[in-house]
């Protein structure tokens, strides 16, 4: 063996001791602490979990695709050659630059039935009482993914951005001399060689999404009364009542769930 | 067709699109901007003020920032405390995570050790694991080792959270040094370290920065895992501090949106600093297609 490869296994150790003691560890210490067919009956019994996973699916559903298409038609109009988009473009990073939790609190507030700005608004415009947004579930998950959205909408955006603008131009001018209309220039050539990236970003946008903690959290708390909790904060919400049982069998459940996307990203990426 | 029918059609089609970017780009900016907006109005605004529903200031102070640096609240009595914390634990996470990672990286790139590929498997394996599915085992884990409520455990995590996407990156970028130089090294006799100190750390660092930077940033804005490993007031993060806010009924929201805006600033000045090698490292390292 060459003095390079011992100093190479000297050099990847240290990395090597992080993924056993805070990553192999940990995860067979929760498949141990949910070996217990027993959790899995009291999981399925407990009607928030039921609720979590409905939740999570429509969490998953609406963020996604509002998120991806939104994104996907933005990055068109973020390339129009003016002055004030590209000022635009500068303040659209924002949401992503700042950590979450001020932007999610001033959210909370806003959204105060007495206090908040936008019920006082309408008091003002209608005087009549706005509704308590975030003390219907539906609203209050609602909300959540579009919180989850304002966030993470800059990221996709910039990227499918970048997608676009490795497209040929030329492709665009011979087509306009043929006098295609926009939505054929887009379903013609936008889209087929956007689709590659396109199912990438769904993909990794799916796994990021279903690990949002704090836009479910500190919106909503996961009330009222436990009925807007996703799989991300059921596991915390387990372990404050104590069962760390279920907390782990929440995220064993949740891996089937993750894996094949891992699987799908990995590929991608080893390509 | 005359040359002023042609112009005013033309005119009314160029009006026409900016019309419709307009109707795009006007709600998009009060869109982006409404959240952060909020947060600053709250900010300047006196709690009278700030809870009667204003759109702007009516009397603008500078009073909640003089109540938060002077710590004149009792939520606030560990402010500069805290943000110590938070400034200590994202500098600690950086360099840890710079150490850790470039090792890996070099070795896998340059050394080409055996079993680096699955090495660096492992690491983007981890990378793809929502870390709020990491949580509660590192927390549980975190106790066994005895390391809870010690501001290291924090670090740790985050440093484990933050490696897998650094070894990622510096792997590409250190793919990319011309194979020559290591030729070189070995025809003059350099060992493998002369050849990390002298050469490869010169030429990476760009890419160290970036990275540095991004596992700085990660540290700095985690909430669920130092709400979840630090519990004494003293030891806590701003983040998890400005959570703790809302658990009394009479928060004194302008406070924390004061407060909130002082955390929020840094990463923003950072990430628009480095918005190049953000953008680009992202672009490159998460959605490579």
């Amino acid at each position: 063996m060459t003095s390079w490869q011992i100093w190479g296994m000297i050099l990847v150790v240290p990395y090597l001791l992080v993924f056993a003691l805070f990553v192999v560890y940990p995860v067979f210490y929760a498949f141990w602490l949910a070996h217990e067919p027993q959790s899995y009956v009291k999981l399925a019994n407990d009607p928030i979990f039921v609720r979590s996973v409905v939740n999570t699916l429509v969490f998953l559903f609406v963020a996604i695709n509002l998120k991806m298409a939104v994104a996907l038609g933005l990055s068109g109009f973020f390339l129009n050659d003016r002055w004030w988009i590209k000022i635009l473009a500068v303040i659209f990073i924002l949401p992503w630059a700042v950590p979450s939790i001020p932007t999610i609190l001033s959210v909370r507030f806003m959204l105060n039935p007495e206090w908040g700005l936008i019920n006082q608004t309408i008091f003002r415009l209608t005087y009549e009482d706005g509704p308590n947004w975030l003390n219907n579930p539906t609203l209050g998950l609602f909300f959540a993914a579009l919180v989850h959205i304002w966030k993470s909408l800059p990221f996709w955006t910039l990227i499918l951005v970048s997608g676009r603008l490795a497209i040929s131009a030329d492709l665009y001018e011979a087509a306009s001399v043929d006098g295609a209309t926009t939505l054929q220039k887009f379903r013609f050539i936008t889209w087929p060689s956007m689709q590659q990236l396109f199912m990438t970003c769904l993909i990794l946008s799916t796994i990021w999404s279903l690990g949002d903690f704090n836009s479910v959290y500190l919106l909503t708390g996961g009330g009222p009364a436990d009925l807007t909790h996703v799989l991300a904060t059921l596991g915390i919400r387990y372990l404050r009542l104590a069962e760390v049982d279920l907390s782990m069998a929440t995220i064993v459940f949740a891996l089937p769930l993750i894996l094949p996307l891992v699987y799908f990203m990995m590929k991608r990426l080893s390509k | 067709m005359t040359t002023t029918t042609m112009n005013r059609t033309n005119f009314m089609r160029a009006a026409s699109k900016e019309a419709k970017l307009l109707l795009v780009g006007v709600p998009l900016l009060i869109w982006t901007l409404l959240p952060i907006y909020h947060l600053c109005l709250f900010a300047f605004s006196d709690k009278q003020s700030a809870f009667s529903g204003n759109l702007w200031p009516a009397n603008p102070t500078l009073r909640n920032f003089e109540i938060v640096f002077g710590q004149k609240h009792y939520f606030l009595s560990h402010f500069w405390q805290q943000l110590w914390n938070s400034v200590f634990i994202a500098g600690m996470t950086g360099l840890l995570t710079l150490v850790v990672a470039t090792f890996a990286a070099f070795a896998i790139s340059r050394l080409k050790v055996r079993g680096g590929r699955t090495v660096l498997n492992m690491a983007l394996f981890t990378y793809f694991i929502p870390a709020a599915f990491l949580a509660v085992p590192m927390y549980r884990t975190m106790g066994l080792y005895g390391l809870l409520n010690s501001q290291w455990s924090l670090i740790l995590a985050m440093m484990t959270i933050a490696s897998p996407y650094a070894i990622w990156v510096l792997k590409q970028a250190s793919d990319k040094l011309p194979v020559e130089l290591d030729e070189a090294a070995i025809m003059d006799g350099a060992t493998a370290m002369q050849l990390f100190r002298l050469v490869y750390l010169p030429l990476m660092v760009p890419s160290l920065v970036a990275v540095g930077t991004y596992a700085i940033l990660l540290a700095w804005n985690e909430y669920l895992y130092a709400f979840l490993l630090l519990s004494k007031d003293t030891s806590l993060t701003l983040p998890v501090a400005l959570g703790n806010f809302m658990a009394a009924d009479d928060s004194p929201w302008e406070l924390l949106m004061t407060t909130g805006l002082i955390y929020a600033l840094p990463p923003a000045a950072v990430y628009y600093v480095f918005r190049r090698y953000m953008v680009s490292g992202l672009t490159a390292g998460a959605v490579k297609s």
